[in-house]
């Protein structure tokens, strides 16, 4: 017990670096990820060709590569990035695109009617995007984006590669010190205890979306 | 008084509308009748700014205008919709009040006002936090009306609003249309395949023919 003790302070401090990558890549990520959306189902086609380049080549290549060419491999060309600039970019960007086709589904599932009918009431884009489509979208995209949410707690753990302090890291830092597997075990905890939790909250996003059909 | 000038609508090679001419007086109701394809909910999309004209002119009064516009003055048609195309996110009385607090900028008290004398007139009164899946068809069909309404149009179009009602229905949006035209001294439009219902309700009655596609420009 008094191990487990000593080696939560170190966790945690993890956990922390998890959580902070986690919170800001969500939040910067799924705004994005609706603009990029839109400009998928732009008329103008040179922007739709750029926007779908850059979604095949983020989903198509494994993050870990990304992590790894954005610290390692982009100041070889003189693009340098701090650790936790790199793995922040580089999930902002990968997420994003997963992101993006979620929203790009979603808007193209909204009938036409729904706009002729907003535009017959002249509402401009915006209103009808913000009052009308974006919260029809999010009702159907939310079960899609909970699994990436989920995803993405996990995927935090790949920062590991480039050096970062993160929750993983400092299991493994201890457990090779200590020769014990309980530091990884409680690793495994919190990482459950974290997933669960975004669970949850997304299971209460969900009902509160149920009240119209 | 609205006035269709030679209204020229193609649709690629495809001439739908050819040289439409159609004048519909203050407070009278016209039908709009035709087999399907002929063109009836065309002209209804290019009446109500969906879809562009080739050539021709609106005139409201006197006064050409383009349907497609955004601006106020512009603003002569409102529509009701076949399958009515409520906003399945926002209650009825979200519905109503939603064009004219962002558009017409009233206030939400006014909106509100407004709103539930319209409900009211057309025994919604209670339905206000309901939402439209929560309504029945016909429910639903009256709720299009005071949502197009609210926005106060000069004229109402109706996309063949019989199509989706049983028959004790399509007496009663009958009724609710001919009220409109007494007590609000609302210009009606309707788009129909219904010959019957079209001369019920409508004082006047323009039959569309297919065109001939040989008769293509």
């Amino acid at each position: 017990m008094n191990y487990i003790l000593s080696i939560m302070p170190s966790l945690f401090a993890g956990a922390k670096m998890t959580l902070i990558l986690f919170f800001w890549t969500l939040i910067t990520a799924i705004p994005l990820g609706i603009i990029v959306s839109l400009g998928l189902l732009s008329y103008f086609k040179p922007l739709r060709l750029v926007l779908k380049f850059y979604i095949w080549i983020m989903r198509g290549t494994p993050l870990l590569l990304q992590l790894i060419f954005i610290f390692y491999g982009l100041p070889i060309v003189g693009i340098i990035f701090q650790r936790y600039d790199a793995a922040l970019f580089a999930f902002i960007l990968n997420y994003t695109a997963y992101f993006a086709e979620i929203f790009r589904g979603g808007f193209q599932s909204i009938p036409i009617g729904q706009y002729e009918s907003a535009r017959v009431l002249r509402l401009n884009y915006w209103q009808t995007l913000t009052h009308i489509i974006i919260p029809q979208v999010s009702k159907i995209v939310i079960p899609s984006i909970g699994n990436e949410v989920i995803n993405l707690v996990k995927d935090t753990s790949l920062v590991y590669v480039i050096g970062l302090g993160e929750l993983l890291r400092a299991g493994n830092v201890a457990t090779a010190r200590d020769v014990t597997l309980i530091p990884l075990v409680i690793v495994g905890i919190i990482y459950l205890l974290m997933t669960g939790i975004a669970s949850f909250l997304l299971k209460k996003i969900e009902r509160n979306f149920a009240k119209w059909k | 008084m609205l006035e269709l000038k030679n209204i020229t609508k193609k649709f690629g090679s495809r001439t739908i509308l050819n040289k439409l001419n159609l004048t519909i007086p203050d407070r009278e109701i016209l039908a709009i009748v035709g087999p399907s394809g002929a063109g009836k909910t065309t002209l209804l999309r290019c009446l109500s700014g969906l879809e562009r004209i080739d050539s021709g002119e609106f005139l409201w009064d006197g006064q050409e205008f383009d349907p497609t516009a955004p601006d106020s003055k512009s603003h002569i048609i409102g529509v009701v919709f076949q399958n009515y195309e409520l906003f399945p996110n926002l209650t009825v009385i979200e519905n109503i009040t939603l064009a004219p607090t962002l558009v017409l900028k009233e206030n939400a008290e006014q909106a509100q006002t407004h709103a539930q004398k319209l409900l009211q007139q057309l025994d919604l009164t209670g339905k206000e936090d309901l939402y439209p899946y929560q309504l029945s068809g016909g429910q639903q069909q009256r709720v299009a009306i005071v949502r197009a309404l609210a926005m106060e149009p000069h004229i109402l179009c109706y996309d063949e609003p019989t199509s989706a009602l049983d028959p004790d229905l399509r007496t009663k949006v009958g009724e609710i249309i001919l009220k409109l035209k007494s007590n609000n001294k609302m210009t009606q439009i309707i788009v129909t395949h219904d010959m019957e219902f079209a001369s019920q309700v409508a004082d006047q009655v323009f039959k569309v023919k297919a065109l001939d596609d040989k008769k293509v420009i």
